[in-house]
């Protein structure tokens, strides 16, 4: 039903139902995907409002704005390539490719988990120079911020090895496709949301 | 959403046969919702004795000294946070909204069940992270339910080390067993809904819900993220909200942080958060008012609308709780103008409600009696909104008793009348027995009456100028001798009505065992969740055939149909059609 | 049916109840009459349509309720009706908000004559300074912040030299001239208000907030503090005094500058010493205190808090009470100091005694004690019960403790700490109520001795 249809439609007058099986649907998607947008977005919504804070922080006077490591640049590649990986698995998925898909599906995460470590050591190298989290409002921000983003890969990690445990067993790749397809989305969309928070974090 | 077709549902259709998974590790929505709600009024219970010991301190400060200045502040810390967010936000989502979304919308359950039963048991271990402040050295934070930084983490306000970090860890937690819950009331919403039910056609409740729901999953993560950039100032001693300080004679080792970034934050939560309240009751309310007063909501669509807007405009007027704040006061002009827009589409729906009983046919049990009863009070906190939200008549009267009595009568009140109205009006469904109507009604009286002499007289001490959140009125000029008399007379009233709601529970426990059976459908009523083939609804609500809906929700009294009701599953066009005017109907009215 | 009755019932009982009430605003001491113009613009448009809607609500109940066949009317919606009512109610809000904007404009705008003043406040203080004769008020910093210097003001901005301040928490204004209020506090918000001048705004730690008001009515005003600020929010109190131009202008000329602050002379403890003599008679020669005297130890107590003591002793703001059997003694003793140089060398000499021990005479639990005083008194005594200037607390771990009990219990009953002109006495009556009952005190002071 058109949005206008549905805007102006007027309840009350009776229409008997359209025939078919399913339910009514807003979507025409599996109900997982909806439910990760909507998460998707709330996810938005919370880095969104860590921006705006660190923007109305910044002005307030006692800025010392910071170097970053060099090292990120090394880790926001291991994320594009993980983030490629995930989309290689997703397609070998689709063409029925169990084993190069299962293959692909694990370098990504390990992937991902060496960006998680990367990020571990930027920390290291950070607080080695003397810039705790407590040293300036800058430090603070980016632990804070390359923090939150590790905890939402953390949790990518978590569906991610469920997903590879149920590859290992002996599920049929049609019902892991739905995951591994969620999964990528979801890689995609921490990539975009990391080259956002990288690109914040060395422009101030 | 991949369909299953009923045949293939065999797996989700049996019964749990063991007690553990029927009633604690259970799935089912209908167990979660009871879960939910009990967990919501058992500690809401624990709200309540903190207000009365607030009260007693109040209205008697010589005769109980029952708590001291710091348990003062602490009560009323705790009262705020537990009944906002720990019981009616819990109570309104994760008990309504559980038990009615798969029955209005006609599915078997919520689309993520798993998800569903993590949500409560998360939502249980926030509480109880929350319950366990009251134990620790130093007892649970007093900083105020609004817990503006930089006082509630310094030396000087009750629990401020580790009574405000467990509250600060119990909020997270409850965060996210929200959004587990939200994301599963929406995409069942959106997604699972009965063959025939379109979104237009929803009762009103759903809706209500559904927005409720959508606010709390964009305003929470303001509330998170507050409270973690919070965590990090009192434990890690960064400075987001925290300006150079000095605590006893000493300078703290905080340096150029904002506490007004902390008051942006947290009502950018805060304002969204009173909807995530209101539009729930507002829904529900009406539901119970069209089933009673035997006639379709009036003004279906405009109140869908005005439910929308509201949450839409509840983003952008969040400041208005900030005007004395020191914010920059040219936001004033702003936030004035859109906080009194809302006036219009809330109106509207008050309106629409007094309409819907026009020409109906108003059955007053118990309740109606409820929902009529919020219709008084809402006005009322509706309109005394309109003194606070304009930014002038705020500088006298904000941070006084005119503000508690306000948000009382528009969020405390009015929202638990409802949820009363809603309890007399499912538990039928729920347990398949009829409350009992005289004790009901006795509740009524006592609570409705009783609320409003708490808060009338309550805004007058407020134009006074009594200021709230004071242990003690203590010795002032312009506080006359009878303002105590007053606050004594308050805090009778609110005694009173503590202590009838007994009633309530003694007619729940009585009416288990002893209630009229209620049937299916005892109060005639057209939404699905009335339809269902048993009462209370079994394991996978529906019998082997899910319903299929032909008609909206208010299809009561329609002319020329023989009841004064037509489920929304009962297929057939009965003759009402767009050009059916008013007074034709009133003469097919009378001609029958 | 009832319902409906009831319902007239309450609309008409608001009625009565707003037109009976005694309870309305204080008269106004400012020039801020649009606010309550405002305010009544509102109260009549809201209240007209409180009665109509609830009327019409309860005329519907009785009118329409269930009667046997009768039948509802079926009407989805009527789309001029609603349009209508959108329309008025969109301008009665019109009505209501745009005097408000018109108001509010004026109040962000303060006028360019408006004397500048400032208003600092603290955990659960008021102090106040005002320009000196070059109408500037000099900057301040929170590192600057110190016993000597408790407002913070910066040592070599010359525009702070001459800036007066006011530590008591008693503030005069001109009557009939504008001003404006530039509000700060030294920890966390806090918010200057008095009811009669309609205008409030928070005080936010790390920037300055205003507002500005004609004070047009003399008189002396409760100043209160309108956001929760920690335990003692409720006896953070003040006073305005609103005077003619030429009493103001006396009492600002008596109080201190900072450089007369800064400056002042060290007190003499030698000429102290000589003056000592006639207490050591009942205190002890080392200020050691004497129960049999009902004189309690002094050494260990700080000079400011002796000074204070002194001075209230003097003018009969304590020991004035005919309840205070001992304080009443005390009183005429401290007359005899006949100077503020006598009484702050007095201060200065008993607090470089050294340091003695009191006997413990009174028992109790004091564990139970420790969380009683942890909840209630270290906010402002200290955790370790040794006070603190910024508080104005004295010290009172291990002094005499059945002297500490007699006060306690004086504070209860009000006979010490409720004159008008005690500043933090009314915080102490406040928080005395924390110990329920003597076994409860008992036990806090057990807990003091245990400080020792």
């Amino acid at each position: 039903m058109s949005l206008y249809k549905n805007v102006t439609s007027k309840p009350w007058e009776y229409s008997s139902p359209t025939l078919g099986s399913g339910p009514e649907s807003a979507f025409d998607t599996p109900s997982e995907r909806i439910a990760l947008t909507l998460f998707l977005v709330v996810v938005s919504v919370i880095f969104s409002l860590l921006t705006v804070t660190y923007y109305l922080r910044m002005d307030l006077g006692d800025w010392v704005p910071l170097t970053d490591p060099g090292l990120l640049w090394l880790n926001t590649a291991l994320l594009i390539a993980s983030s490629v990986l995930f989309q290689l698995a997703r397609n070998a998925s689709q063409t029925d490719r169990r084993q190069q898909t299962r293959t692909l599906f694990l370098a990504a995460g390990v992937l991902a988990i060496s960006f998680v470590i990367g990020q571990i050591v930027v920390w290291q190298q950070l607080a080695a120079t003397g810039l705790g989290v407590a040293s300036n409002p800058a430090s603070a921000f980016f632990y804070l911020l390359t923090g939150m983003h590790a905890a939402h890969i953390l949790g990518g990690l978590w569906v991610w090895s469920k997903t590879l445990l149920r590859f290992f067993g002996d599920n049929e790749l049609q019902d892991l496709r739905l995951s591994v397809s969620l999964c990528t989305t979801y890689w995609h969309f921490l990539l975009v949301l990391w080259v956002f928070i990288f690109a914040v974090l060395t422009n101030t | 959403m991949a369909y299953v077709p009923i045949a293939d549902q065999d797996h989700e259709l049996h019964d749990p046969h063991s007690f553990v998974t029927k009633y604690i590790w259970s799935q089912d929505h209908k167990v979660i919702a009871i879960q939910y709600g009990g967990t919501a009024i058992l500690v809401g219970l624990v709200a309540l004795v903190l207000s009365a010991l607030m009260r007693l301190q109040l209205g008697f400060p010589d005769t109980f000294s029952l708590i001291d200045p710091s348990a003062y502040y602490q009560a009323v810390t705790m009262h705020g946070m537990i009944m906002v967010v720990y019981l009616l936000t819990a109570l309104f989502l994760g008990g309504f909204g559980n038990y009615l979304i798969p029955l209005m919308c006609g599915t078997r359950d919520m689309v993520f069940p798993f998800l569903n039963m993590l949500s409560f048991w998360v939502y249980l271990l926030s509480v109880l992270i929350l319950m366990s402040s009251f134990f620790v050295t130093g007892g649970p934070t007093g900083a105020g339910w609004t817990l503006y930084p930089p006082q509630t983490i310094t030396p000087g306000t009750p629990g401020h080390d580790t009574g405000i970090l467990l509250m600060l860890i119990s909020l997270g937690v409850f965060i996210i067993a929200f959004t587990m819950g939200g994301l599963n009331y929406v995409t069942t919403i959106l997604q699972a809904r009965a063959r025939g039910l379109t979104m237009m056609r929803l009762p009103l409740s759903v809706w209500g819900i559904l927005v409720a729901t959508v606010l709390g999953l964009f305003a929470f993560p303001a509330l998170l993220v507050s409270a973690i950039m919070m965590t990090f100032d009192l434990t890690l001693g960064t400075s987001f909200f925290m300006p150079a300080i000095m605590a006893a004679g000493e300078q703290m080792d905080y340096n150029g942080g904002s506490p007004i970034l902390f008051q942006h934050l947290f009502w950018f939560f805060g304002h969204p958060e009173v909807y995530i309240v209101a539009l729930p009751a507002f829904g529900l309310v009406s539901d119970v008012l069209s089933t009673h007063a035997r006639k379709n909501i009036f003004g279906y669509r405009m109140m869908v609308w005005a439910i929308i807007s509201i949450g839409g405009l509840s983003f952008i007027v969040w400041a208005h709780h900030m005007y004395v704040s020191g914010m920059n006061p040219y936001f004033g002009f702003f936030f004035a103008t859109t906080t009194l827009i809302i006036a219009v589409p809330t109106a509207m729906k008050v309106y629409n409600w007094v309409l819907t009983l026009w020409e109906g046919d108003i059955r007053l049990n118990t309740p109606m009696l409820f929902a009529i009863g919020f219709v008084f009070t809402f006005v009322h906190g509706g309109l005394t909104g309109l003194f606070l939200g304009n930014v002038v008549i705020d500088l006298p009267l904000s941070d006084t008793y005119f503000v508690v009595a306000h948000f009382h009568m528009v969020m405390g009140v009015s929202p638990v009348l409802v949820l009363f109205a809603s309890l007399y009006h499912w538990f039928p469904k729920v347990t398949g027995r009829m409350m009992n109507e005289t004790l009901g009604k006795l509740h009524f009286w006592c609570t409705f009456l009783g609320t409003y002499a708490i808060y009338l007289p309550m805004h007058y001490l407020g134009f006074l100028g009594v200021p709230r959140r004071y242990y003690a009125m203590g010795s002032t000029d312009f506080i006359p001798e009878s303002a105590q008399a007053l606050n004594a007379n308050i805090t009778i009233a609110a005694i009173f009505v503590g202590v009838v709601q007994i009633l309530f529970f003694i007619n729940v426990f009585w009416s288990l065992r002893n209630g009229k059976p209620a049937g299916n459908n005892p109060w005639g009523a057209n939404s699905l969740e009335w339809q269902t083939p048993d009462t209370p609804p079994k394991h996978g609500n529906w019998g082997p055939e899910l319903p299929v809906v032909h008609r909206w929700a208010y299809d009561y009294s329609v002319p020329g149909y023989p009841q004064d009701f037509i489920p929304q599953n009962v297929a057939g066009d009965f003759g009402v059609s767009e050009d059916h005017d008013h007074d034709v109907a009133k003469e097919e009215q009378s001609g029958a | 049916m009832a319902i409906a009755v009831v319902l007239v019932l309450l609309v008409i009982g608001s009625v009565i109840f707003h037109l009976i009430s005694p309870w309305w605003f204080t008269d106004i001491a400012s020039n801020w009459e649009s606010v309550d113009f405002t305010i009544g613009l509102t109260f009549w448009v809201t209240g007209t349509v409180f009665i109509a809607v609830n009327l019409f609500m309860a005329y519907c109940v009785y009118r329409f309720r269930h009667k046997e066949g009768h039948k509802a009317v079926y009407e989805p919606e009527n789309s001029k009706l609603e349009i209508g009512l959108s329309v008025a109610t969109a301008l009665g809000v019109v009505a209501m908000l745009a005097p408000g904007l018109f108001v509010w404009a004026s109040f962000v705008t303060p006028p360019d004559d408006a004397a500048e003043f400032e208003v600092v406040g603290q955990q659960w203080q008021w102090s106040f300074r005002y320009p000196g004769r070059d109408g500037q008020l000099g900057t301040v910093d929170t590192r600057f912040i110190s016993e000597t210097n408790p407002f913070g003001i910066n040592p070599e901005d010359p525009n702070g030299q001459d800036d007066v301040l006011v530590k008591d928490p008693e503030m005069y204004l001109p009557v009939g001239k504008p001003v404006k209020a530039l509000l700060r506090s030294k920890d966390v918000l806090h918010n200057y208000t008095v009811p009669q001048f309609r205008v409030k705004m928070d005080m936010v730690p790390g920037m300055v907030t205003y507002l500005w008001f004609t004070p047009t009515e003399t008189g002396s005003y409760d100043i209160l503090c309108e956001e929760l600020c920690g335990i003692g929010h409720h006896v953070m109190r003040g006073r305005v005094v609103v005077t003619e131009q030429a009493q103001f202008d006396s009492w600002l000329a008596s109080q201190p500058t900072f450089a007369q602050m800064s400056s002042r002379a060290p007190a003499s403890a030698s000429s102290g010493q000589q003056q000592f003599a006639i207490c050591a008679s009942c205190h002890g020669q080392q200020g050691e205190g004497n129960p049999a005297m009902n004189a309690p130890r002094l050494n260990g107590l700080q000079p400011w808090y002796i000074e204070r003591q002194l001075k209230y002793y003097q003018s009969g703001v304590r020991g004035a009470h005919p309840d205070d059997q001992y304080g009443r003694q005390m009183a005429p003793m401290a007359s005899m100091l006949n100077s503020d140089d006598a009484i702050r060398n007095m201060a200065a000499y008993i607090s470089q005694l050294p340091v003695t021990d009191s006997p413990d005479t009174i028992s109790g639990n004091a564990g139970n004690g420790m969380s009683l005083y942890n909840a209630n008194c270290a906010a402002c005594h200290g955790a370790d019960g040794s006070g603190s200037w910024a508080t104005d607390a004295p010290h009172i771990a291990g002094m005499s403790d059945w002297y500490i009990a007699n006060q306690l219990r004086n504070f209860k009953a009000e006979i010490r700490g409720a004159h008008a002109d005690d500043d933090y006495g009314e915080q102490m009556v406040s928080f005395a109520t924390a110990m329920k009952n003597e076994q409860q005190l008992n036990d806090v002071i057990a807990y003091l001795n245990s400080l020792q």
